[in-house]
């Protein structure tokens, strides 16, 4: 139910330090996100599909994700142009739209696929388990990765629990419909997952203290880089630090 | 209730950022290594609730309850829904690693505010029990959806009746939300009311473990 279908197959970007990965995808994001211009935006977008083809990611998966980001697009799309306001055009002869809610919602549409490819080449196929550790050494708290590393181990079994107990309530004839009893039901589902999770929490917190849990984890894979990983990450920063400066020489101007 | 990458300006995507490291630094503070376990499990609980659909007339909506965790959790919500929109973006691509310190701040600071303004009247039972609990699911996706409005209409002007219409949509879903934050309250202090004590309850059990 939870996949990572990324971080199965293997590529160069797979085997890549996560924490290369990581600086990389961060710094393409910053940059892709606050540009207003369409040739950053369209560079971006030239950037993350060589990215994409690099880690040879399953292309109906990627469609598929893509599709789930463009619905909020999509609705940028139905509102923007009608209600933004502004200088206006003519649209199929009996309407007019706004043409500046066009231009966003393209420049929207633009950056938010170009980011979404670029964060499925470099941090997708990272198990999270690596990305964990990768970013206690690039310095995110103890506390926080803990957090992270725990809370990834146990979303499975919460999600399987919950569907064990929805599972036993259709067998005994529930049948979601629109009413209180539907909404009823699932509460008491969610609430009894809570409560075993809740529990579970407490063995397993306990276990860990037989076993001198001192609030540390440590690896068994340390990662190192590789001369090749440098020079093509190195390439990648160079192609983002362009893109960057590019924007900012374009603001000044 | 995420905001997709590429959508916000620099100003708010900062503002959102600097407001979630706050809240997280307070939020890591009240937890210590004895209570990551419990704070951890309940992350993931929040991500399983993400993805339970229940059926609203011919669709469906995915359920939420950020004020359900924020009421049980506290200030440690602010980590631990950090952690489980981290994780949302990693494996479903949900909004995103930029814009997520606005997502953050827009489901955890309503779940903050449940914790102080509801925790009153959940404790005196009877209907009190049951508005608090109703309104702790209510309060706390009109709040965000608010917060989501508030970052869109910052961001440019031009979006503000994208904003409004943001905010009208998610109507049944805070009312859907308020009915199952209430039976899912009404469940837990039934089965286990020592889960909304956890601090002290943790702290005592491991005080006889040390003994």
């Amino acid at each position: 139910m939870i996949p990572e279908y990324f971080s199965y197959t293997d590529s160069f970007l797979h085997r890549a330090d996560p924490r290369l990965k990581i600086v990389a995808a961060v710094s393409i994001t910053v940059v892709i996100a606050m540009s207003r211009s369409y040739i950053t935006g369209l560079c971006g977008l030239v950037l993350s599909f060589f990215l994409v083809g690099f880690a040879r990611l399953d292309i109906g998966v990627v469609a598929r994700r893509l599709l789930a980001v463009n619905i909020f697009t999509a609705f940028l799309w139905l509102t923007l142009p009608l209600t933004y306001g502004g200088e206006t055009m003519e649209f199929l002869g009996f309407m007019t739209i706004s043409r500046e809610g066009v231009a966003v919602a393209a420049l929207i549409t633009l950056k938010a696929n170009c980011i979404v490819l670029a964060f499925l080449a470099l941090m997708s196929t990272s198990p999270v388990s690596s990305l964990g550790h990768a970013l206690g050494q690039l310095g995110l708290p103890e506390k926080l990765c803990l957090l992270l590393l725990f809370s990834y181990r146990y979303i499975a079994v919460i999600s399987q629990e919950f569907q064990r107990l929805s599972r036993a309530a259709r067998i005994r004839g529930f049948t979601p419909k629109t009413n209180v009893h539907t909404y009823r039901t699932y509460a008491y589902l969610f609430a009894m997952t809570l409560v075993n999770s809740w529990n579970r929490s407490h063995r397993v917190q306990q276990a860990m203290m037989l076993r001198c849990f001192n609030g540390r984890f440590y690896t068994l894979h340390p990662e190192r880089l590789t001369a090749v990983e440098c020079v093509v990450f190195g390439v990648i920063m160079t192609g983002v630090f362009i893109m960057a400066f590019w924007e900012f020489w374009k603001l000044q101007g | 209730m995420h905001i997709s990458e590429g959508i916000l300006s620099a100003p708010v995507l900062l503002g959102g950022g600097v407001l979630t490291v706050a809240g997280t630094a307070v939020g890591l503070k009240s937890i210590d290594t004895e209570r990551i376990m419990p704070v951890a499990m309940l992350s993931a609980v929040f991500f399983v609730a993400s993805l339970i659909h229940v059926p609203l007339g011919p669709g469906s909506i995915h359920l939420l309850l950020n004020g359900l965790l924020g009421i049980i959790l506290g200030w440690a919500a602010f980590p631990a829904i950090l952690i489980a929109l981290l994780l949302q973006a990693i494996l479903f691509q949900y909004g995103g690693i930029v814009v997520l310190g606005v997502n953050t701040v827009v489901q955890a600071f309503p779940a903050v505010l449940c914790y102080y303004v509801l925790r009153p009247g959940l404790s005196k039972g009877g209907n009190a029990q049951k508005i608090a609990g109703f309104l702790g699911g209510f309060l706390s996706v009109f709040l965000s959806s608010l917060f989501m409005a508030l970052s869109l209409a910052l961001t440019d002007t031009g979006f503000l009746q994208t904003a409004k219409i943001v905010v009208w949509a998610n109507v049944p879903i805070m009312i859907i939300e308020g009915v199952v934050t209430m039976f899912a309250f009404t469940f837990i202090l039934k089965v286990q009311p020592e889960i909304l004590a956890w601090k002290s309850y943790w702290k005592d059990e491991n005080h006889e473990v040390d003994e």
